[in-house]
């Protein structure tokens, strides 16, 4: 038994991350599933679905579809919707039902790409895992498919892992690029708001540097790095302090040429930050103190004193050890903070939802 | 839109009762006011709601909860890959829901237990979990629920939701002057002319959605006779009644004025009681028909199925009052295939719109005449500030009913709403942490 939990939500899942990763570049996303896993993604963890459209659909599996394993209605579903609507591309991602059924999704991609001409990319998502592997999977994918070798442009950063599952939507990335510019670089491009599929294509390969903004991203910065030698730095500029120490990071990985890991370096102090490892790793280098993190990460991403529990018991235990005077975390994380500890609360889309939406704000270069 | 084809329509005239539209991917619209079994499960006074899936479809539920400021009603387990493949998604059952229970400082009186798909696919032997279950905490009252919408077709979950809630009600002496309603999820109206028949019977009427206790839930086992007039609780009533021994009437929430009075007829007989002269309720739906008709007068109106239960019968009710009903939102006829059948023959140029066609994905930035619509999705798809809010016919039933719609109608013709923040609330009626 994985995961229990009293009354904690849990994360946004793997399909989550796919389509929100691929929300704005055009393409189209079938979820191979009954109709829960989407309408959970469109009604919880996409923010855009009411203002934008995004080709995101379900194939609305049956019970007689997934008796007899009939991938052939779901790929003719995809090719007449592919000739209906024209995406750029297609991604197929899947639920717990096809993974029971052993649905070859490698096959399936392959097969629609053969009869549509666009290209079709499986995504080995089941709703299982967290929103960030979704989101890891569908950036590295769409880089290795899509990015081309360009011309090298100096002080240029790409942003990788960028989602509103993490960021707030409409004011962080547009931080994000004003803030690079005072630091004298420019913003490449973005994976993957507020940017297109061409500009992605025809620029990513052409950056100095990738800035890293969520564990989501982690993977296609380092395949542009294994590829066209672009070194990657892990943080998001939050706070008052945290987005010097990044834009030096972001100055030394580009003289380097080696990744640079600033939001897993930590100082002592008294807070506790809970939530993805990229974000809450930068708020607890910018504040001082430890990071929790019940999600996908990975060693280089945390810090000295920092703890990857993901269970609703061991959080408890784990913040009960730790002692803090602060925790910095989601407001529905109010059941487990410790007795005496001040909670202060950051909405984090990916964990509560549409719940506190409305206290969002950018965190970019603002004191915390 | 240019790029994109039409949205999917046809004239009714065309259209098969049976389904309107070619299956394929679906579409899902930003219209959140349908409940699903997270709501209706929170109907049961003191229960605590348990589920056992993957994490993307204990997200969706879990904030369900979350949003409903209900989250302590509510614990869940994660099912994972390795779960199915070790064998122990049986056994996850007994002791995953055994040890919430356990750290629960006070326990609930009822437990919903929620498996998936996974485990429905998987053969688990969910029926002995719950008798160890049982054995464990012989206080608590346990039922087996399905979270499996793999099985819609067959099975959707709110109906199987609804026979499986029922299923916590305890044998108790009949009393023959009580009648239970279920399936709905919210009280009829009070000035419903249901409530006057069965007080002119001296009937006291049961209503899960009226119940503050667990105790109170029990009440409605005492029923001589189970209603509902939603499909959504047809099975439910029919299969509480038959275990319980009592019987089972199902009068459909026509907006007809000829079947509501068939219907009220044939509750009277059942219950051995006249029914009261209900010419005046009847009368009072009329003119208010009569009454919005006049200000509201050729403006086109569109219907769509979440609204009310037979869109079809509201349709023919409103052509027959004048109004000029030009869209109709569905994907088939239901129980009201008359209806459908006599707007085929007598307004065919009626257009259906799918409500979940791909090709839907642009319908709500398309020019659109102006439009009044009866539904989130119909003001959502047709842009419109000028809609009637109501899901599941909101509460409203009988001549009551059209009484009630036409008056909305005129509210929405004169009234502009904020159609994004109040179609986007999930659980129509239910408290939300949106609303504010």
């Amino acid at each position: 038994m994985r995961q229990r939990s009293m009354i904690l939500p849990c994360y946004a899942a793997d399909t989550a991350g796919v389509c929100s990763a691929l929300y704005e570049l055009g393409g189209m996303c079938a979820v191979h599933d009954a109709s829960g896993i989407n309408s959970t993604y469109a009604t919880h963890d996409e923010p855009r679905w009411y203002d934008s459209r995004s080709m995101i659909y379900i194939t609305a599996l049956t019970e007689t579809d997934a008796i007899l394993g009939d991938d052939e209605k779901m790929v003719d579903d995809v090719c007449r919707a592919a000739a209906d609507q024209h995406p750029a591309f297609i991604a197929l991602c899947g639920s717990p039902m096809p993974m029971m059924i052993g649905t070859d999704y490698d096959a399936a991609a392959e097969e629609i790409e053969r009869r549509t001409g666009i290209p079709a990319m499986a995504m080995h998502t089941n709703s299982m895992g967290s929103y960030l592997a979704g989101e890891s999977e569908a950036l590295l994918k769409l880089t290795k498919r899509f990015v081309q070798p360009a011309e090298k442009r100096q002080n240029t950063v790409n942003l990788i892992g960028a989602t509103p599952l993490d960021l707030e939507l409409r004011e962080t990335v547009p931080d994000i690029r004003g803030w690079l510019e005072s630091a004298g670089f420019r913003a490449g491009a973005c994976m993957a708001m507020g940017d297109t599929l061409t500009h992605i294509a025809e620029t990513a390969a052409a950056a100095s540097v990738s800035l890293v903004l969520s564990y989501g991203g982690l993977a296609a910065a380092a395949y542009l790095y294994e590829t066209y030698g672009i070194p990657y730095v892990t943080g998001v500029p939050v706070g008052a302090r945290f987005p010097d120490v990044l834009a030096a990071a972001l100055r030394r990985a580009a003289e380097t040429g080696e990744p640079q890991f600033p939001s897993a370096v930590r100082t002592a102090g008294d807070t506790v930050v809970i939530g993805e490892s990229v974000t809450a790793g930068s708020v607890a280098a910018e504040c001082g103190g430890r990071m929790l993190c019940p999600l996908d990460t990975v060693p280089a991403l945390v810090g000295t004193g920092d703890s990857t529990v993901f269970r609703e018991s061991e959080i408890r235990a784990v913040l009960a050890d730790m002692q803090p005077q602060r925790v910095i975390a989601d407001p529905l994380y109010r059941y487990v903070i410790p007795a005496g500890a001040e909670h202060i609360e950051i909405p984090h889309f990916a964990f509560s939802g549409r719940c506190f939406q409305h206290r969002m704000r950018s965190l970019i270069c603002k004191p915390l | 839109m240019s790029g994109f084809v039409s949205p999917p329509c046809i004239p009714i005239a065309e259209a098969d009762a049976a389904g309107f539209f070619a299956s394929g991917l679906e579409y899902d619209a930003p219209v959140r006011g349908k409940w699903n079994i997270v709501h209706m499960g929170m109907l049961v006074p003191e229960c605590h709601q348990i589920y056992l899936c993957a994490q993307g479809c204990l997200r969706g539920v879990a904030l369900t909860a979350a949003e409903m400021n209900a989250l302590d009603r509510l614990s869940w387990i994660a099912i994972t890959e390795d779960d199915i493949i070790d064998g122990s998604l049986e056994s996850d059952i007994h002791e995953g829901v055994r040890d919430i229970l356990l750290e629960m400082p006070e326990k609930p009186r009822a437990v919903l237990i929620f498996v998936s798909c996974m485990h429905l696919f998987s053969g688990v032997d969910f029926g002995a979990m719950v008798e160890l279950l049982r054995a464990d905490f012989p206080e608590i009252g346990f039922i087996d629920c399905y979270m499996a919408p793999t099985m819609r077709k067959s099975l959707p979950p709110v109906v199987w939701l609804n026979m499986q809630m029922y299923g916590l009600l305890r044998a108790c002496p009949q009393n023959p002057h009580a009648v239970s309603l279920i399936g709905c999820d919210r009280a009829t109206d009070p000035a419903s002319e249901l409530h006057k028949v069965l007080r002119s019977g001296g009937i006291t009427l049961h209503d899960i959605t009226l119940c503050k206790t667990y105790d109170e839930f029990q009440q409605i086992a005492e029923s001589g006779l189970f209603l509902s007039y939603l499909p959504a609780g047809f099975r439910a009533a029919e299969e509480t009644a038959k275990r319980l021994g009592a019987k089972h009437l199902h009068l459909p929430a026509s907006f007809d004025a000829e079947e509501i009075a068939e219907n009220y007829r044939r509750l009277c007989d059942a219950l051995g009681i006249v029914c009261p002269d209900l010419s005046a309720e009847r009368s009072a739906a009329e003119s208010a028909l009569r009454t919005a008709r006049a200000e509201i007068g050729e403006m086109a109106v569109a219907i769509d199925y979440s609204a009310v239960t037979q869109p079809f019968s509201l349709a023919k009710c409103l052509c027959e009052a004048g109004f000029r009903v030009k869209y109709i939102i569905a994907d088939a006829a239901g129980e009201d295939a008359d209806a459908f059948r006599w707007l085929s023959e007598n307004r065919s140029d009626i257009l259906l719109y799918s409500p979940t066609n791909i090709n839907m994905l642009h319908m709500a930035d398309a020019p659109h005449e102006p439009v009044l619509a009866i539904g989130q999705k119909a003001a959502y798809y047709f842009s419109t500030a000028h809609f009637v809010n109501t899901v599941s016919n909101g509460g409203h039933y009988g001549y009551e009913g059209i009484r009630a719609m036409a008056e909305q109608m005129l509210f929405a013709y004169r009234t502009e709403q904020d159609t994004r923040r109040l179609v986007s609330q999930k659980g129509f009626g239910c408290e939300s942490c949106l609303a504010g």
